[in-house]
């Protein structure tokens, strides 16, 4: 192994890939990161969206739930039908809410989906692959039970299946059913994370810097927590950017297929299924809320992908 | 090799088990009954006990599951609650659609992924190069039900070239089967464009080389039968993907399969129809994943399966 | 005679993001046929990159070789067309990596992967070609070789694998093996072997080779000759028994004091080179080795010496360092007692002993 790497290390530096200044790793991947131009551009859309949701009652000009009484829809003013509006830039959808101010709102419903049960899969996902990794026996028996059975279950599936049984329930209408999603995607998702932090574990268990801390007498939790976890990192910072942009999409297809957000709650996903009936009369109601949902997850990925690639530049794709 | 096998095929069984009994816990945890589908017209009482003794529902919950799970290994799957029809019938008349869309979407998306995959990587940073990337960057990151959007309003509404409701002829099978091969087509290029990259600067690569093997034989001899295993073994998540992705094209194309019928199915909490659709799709990804690992264990002489 | 490969004012360059990168910088040798020599040096001195650079085999791009000539059996192999060059690749020069764990295809039997030159070059059929297969295996020494020729590489240990690559080398009867550190990845016990095989195998085929490593006890008793590389550049050049005997260039003698030993009866500590290699972006204009050399003068830092015949020495030694060369401000090592700077000199002494005993059993 050791061999291995050195031998690997004098190839690169045969082939003259000079390591010319020793830069510490992550303040090297920071810098990666930052010359990424891509990474850099989604970073400034996520900020933005983030800001929106945090300002949504300041930047909206409306109550997003608010109907303004007027027979038929308005369309963005761009259009230049007669059915526009000076007062509704982006018109109003089927039941006369102004559509500018339902996006801004429901950006809010995005990010809060996106972040929040990153961090609950995170946390649970990593200390259960943690454990499992390292300490084998009964944890890490039932985790790969559970891997086995989730396996068959592919995550949508699940999801599906949870928001479903749970919906009507009191629990189900908690702000509008966003608890519910929260939950049901933290169930579905803390098992991939568990089954890659106890991989990379298992895997960093056998070097030779976990071995000398055992060897100077390091308390396992000092191990874990010093010298694999720091280790497995990278490649657990990569899932979390990707569990972010996959946990919206999950919220807006939930909300899409009528089993996620309720009325008159606004989300994209849920937009898009109010208006999709009347998509052939009235194209914009679902275009908008489309639109937003692709710059938001491309804005994820070029940061996801930008991540990876500062990471492990060897990963490059 | 065949005892390795025999033992993966009968771990199907106990796998299928407990996919069916999260699904019958859950549903059975689900306040509300089916029946109350209408809030104005509440049914009686009596009607209400009448269908519960019809679907067993009068027994105590896991008398349910024992008798549900000895129906199913009669392939009874029991009758829909809302459309008052046997479970396997409903399956039966979707299944042969959404076979139909799946596999076209699976050969569509190899048949794309592939060779953009090699292609773009043996011509890096060239201009095919970074056509498939961008395509393999829409593919993967924007939900299907969105670029099922933008098609629409492309070719159905706005150049009314393609129809966009039901299934049938094949103008009709055009945009559901590209709409859902997408997804997996972008992930498998991704896949077979990193695996080809990683390849290629192999050492044994330019061990060929050095032999004075044509480019193409060191492409195809060499590198290809590395990179495709890789390839092969994100198959098995690309067509559990498509199983997923089909409710919820079925369901925006309004194709007459089972994928919209399970949706359906999930929004009217029919669980008879719940149960079997999960247990069905379970199945396949089941059959799927472990069709790739023999596969795997065949293409790659390293992996010795079955010690 | 002719020589079997000359090679001219080599320049191998890497354009990087960084920078462009001198790996090879104005490399000059030759080599008669049959005629073996040692190429040695740290890592990144540019040694494999001479070695790929005489098949073309310098990924491109990032590299470039951007001039020079390498004419071999009389042709500019620099300007030959692709299908030329693949004429002669693995058919009259073949080349044995460094990593035998990496270097065969992991996916492909040993069969198919030494008949494949066979096919190609000799034209053989597949069943000649499996036959002969067998015949290269036994040769170097494969047990049951008609049993493991189907094997893949995985089944092989390291040592075995790197056998593998020699029979493929050795597959054609080339003229010429560029072998690359082969036995740097291998157990220590297992590198002697792999070396005398190398050694009695080239004889027996009269084919000429060039041994490239990082370890001046590794081509002692290997080869004629040794050819020192420092920074993209030969340093110096002298027969072996010279070279032992006479080494001339401090370089060499920082080489010498830290080639290993096994038995560890060496005296001293093994002193490694201080400092890295100069950054081959922007070497350094005068010596290259100037930074790390403690006999360095002010002339050193000022202007690059050439490659220049060592006064008290056989007339083929030659050095690329002022203090062994008689010009105004220089020539202060002519005099130097290499042993007194090296210190501990018995690993060299029993180095040499073995070399003449190996050049008395020629």
């Amino acid at each position: 192994m050791a061999t291995a790497t050195t031998h690997a290390q004098e190839r690169a530096a045969e082939l003259n890939v000079l390591v010319r200044r020793q830069r510490s790793l992550w303040r090297d991947a920071g810098y990666r990161l930052m010359r990424n131009r891509a990474a850099v551009l989604g970073l400034a859309v996520i900020v933005a969206a983030a800001l929106m949701a945090v300002f949504a009652p300041v930047i909206a000009p409306y109550d997003p739930t608010l109907q303004n009484g007027k027979v038929g829809n308005f369309e963005p003013v761009w259009t230049g039908s007669k059915y526009t509006s000076p007062d509704y830039v982006l018109g109003t959808d089927v039941l006369g809410r102004d559509m500018l101010s339902r996006l801004i709102y429901a950006s809010r419903i995005s990010m809060v989906v996106g972040f929040t049960p990153t961090l609950v899969i995170f946390t649970l996902g990593i200390a259960v692959g943690l454990s499992s990794g390292y300490f084998g026996g009964l944890v890490d028996q039932v985790l790969m039970r559970i891997t086995d059975v989730v396996y068959a279950f592919p995550d949508f599936l699940f999801l599906l299946i949870i928001v479903a049984s749970f919906r009507n329930s009191a629990f189900g209408l908690l702000l509008d059913g966003l608890v519910l999603i929260f939950v049901a995607l933290a169930i579905v998702g803390w098992v991939g994370v568990a089954r890659l932090t106890r991989g990379q574990i298992l895997q960093l268990k056998e070097r030779e810097f976990t071995e000398a801390a055992r060897a100077i007498g390091a308390k396992p939790a000092r191990i874990m927590w010093r010298h694999l976890l720091p280790n497995a990192l990278a490649p657990l910072i990569v899932s979390a950017a990707f569990s972010v942009p996959g946990a919206i999409i999950g919220e807006a297809t939930l909300s899409f297929l009528g089993v996620g957000i309720r009325p008159p709650t606004a989300s994209w996903g849920a937009m898009i299924q109010q208006a999709f009936p009347s998509f052939s009369t009235n194209p914009w109601g679902v275009l908008l809320p489309a639109v937003s949902i692709s710059i938001v997850m491309l804005a994820f990925t070029f940061v996801g992908d930008g991540l990876r690639d500062a990471l492990d530049p060897r990963m490059k794709t | 090799m065949l005892q390795y096998t025999i033992r993966r095929i009968l771990l199907i069984i106990p796998t299928l088990f407990f996919v069916a009994l999260i699904t019958f816990t859950l549903a059975k945890m689900a306040p509300g009954s089916p029946f109350d589908k209408n809030p104005d017209k509440p049914p009686s009482q009596a009607t209400i006990d009448r269908w519960n003794r019809y679907y067993g529902l009068d027994k105590p919950v896991a008398e349910q599951f024992a008798m549900w799970l000895g129906n199913v290994a009669r392939f009874d799957f029991g009758v829909s609650i809302t459309r008052q029809r046997p479970v396997a019938d409903i399956i039966g008349q979707g299944f042969p659609t959404t076979a139909q869309l799946g596999l076209q979407a699976l050969f569509l998306s190899l048949a794309v992924a592939l060779p953009l995959g090699i292609v773009s990587a043996l011509r890096q940073n060239t201009i095919v190069d970074y056509a498939s990337l961008f395509f393999a960057t829409i593919g993967t990151t924007i939900p299907s039900f969105v670029i099922a959007i933008f098609f629409i309003y492309i070719f159905g509404v706005g150049l009314r070239l393609l129809p966009f409701v039901g299934w049938g002829t094949p103008q009709h099978m055009i945009m559901p089967t590209v709409i859902l091969s997408l997804g997996s087509a972008a992930f498998l290029t991704r896949i077979t464009r990193a695996s080809m990259l990683e390849a290629v600067r192999q050492d044994y690569v330019r061990t060929a080389r050095s032999k004075g093997l044509r480019e193409q034989v060191v492409i195809v001899g060499h590198v290809l039968k590395n990179a495709l295993i890789p390839v092969a073994t994100v198959v098995g998540p690309a067509a559990a993907a498509l199983i997923t992705g089909s409710f919820i094209i079925e369901t925006i194309f309004s194709v007459p399969g089972i994928g919209r019928e399970y949706i359906r199915s999930i929004v009217a909490l029919d669980y008879p129809v719940i149960m079997a659709t999960t247990l069905l799709y379970a199945f396949f990804i089941v059959v799927a994943n472990l069709t790739v690992d023999l596969v795997y264990g065949m293409l790659d002489p390293r992996i010795k399966v079955g010690k | 005679m002719a020589d079997l490969l000359e090679v001219n004012d080599l320049h191998t360059q890497f354009f990087t993001r960084d920078g462009v990168v001198h790996a090879v910088d104005g490399v000059s040798f030759s080599l008669a046929a049959g005629e073996t020599l040692g190429l040695v040096g740290e890592s990144g001195c540019g040694k494999s990159v001479t070695a790929l650079s005489l098949m073309r085999l310098i990924p491109q791009p990032p590299g470039k070789i951007t001039e020079g000539s390498i004419v071999f059996d009389g042709q500019d192999v620099l300007k030959m067309d692709d299908d030329d060059i693949r004429g002669i690749r693995g058919n009259n020069v073949a080349m044995i990596f460094q990593d035998p764990m990496t270097s065969l295809n992991p996916v492909l039997t040993i069969s198919r992967q030494i008949s494949e030159a066979l096919e190609l070059h000799l034209k053989m059929d597949k069943g000649e070609a499996r036959k002969r297969t067998i015949e290269l295996l036994e040769l170097v020494g494969i047990p049951s070789a008609k049993k493991r020729v189907d094997d893949y590489p995985h089944q092989f240990s390291g040592g075995m694998r790197q056998r593998v690559m020699i029979a493929m080398a050795l597959s054609c009867n080339p003229k010429l093996i560029l072998a690359d550190e082969p036995t740097t990845a291998l157990d220590v016990t297992i590198q002697a072997q792999i070396l005398d095989l190398l050694k009695n195998l080239a004889r027996e085929f009269r084919t000429a080779f060039i041994l490239i490593t990082h370890d001046l006890g590794v081509v002692a008793g290997m080869t004629q000759r040794i050819h020192v590389m420092y920074a993209g550049r030969i340093v110096e050049k002298a027969d072996t028994g010279e070279l032992f005997a006479n080494p001339k260039m401090p370089y060499t003698w920082g080489l010498l004091r830290s080639i290993p030993r096994l038995d560890e009866r060496r005296k001293e500590k093994l002193i490694p080179i201080e400092g890295l290699p100069p950054d081959l972006i922007a070497p350094p204009t005068g010596c290259r080795f100037e930074p790390r050399c403690q006999y360095r003068r002010d002339i050193c830092r000022e202007k690059e010496p050439e490659l220049a015949a060592v006064p008290n020495a056989k007339p083929d030694h030659e050095a690329r360092c002022w203090g062994t060369q008689n010009v105004p401000g220089g020539g202060w090592l002519v005099a130097t007692d290499w042993r007194r700077e090296v210190g501990d000199t018995s690993v060299i002494e029993e180095i040499r002993r073995g070399d003449d005993t190996a050049a008395a059993g020629e």
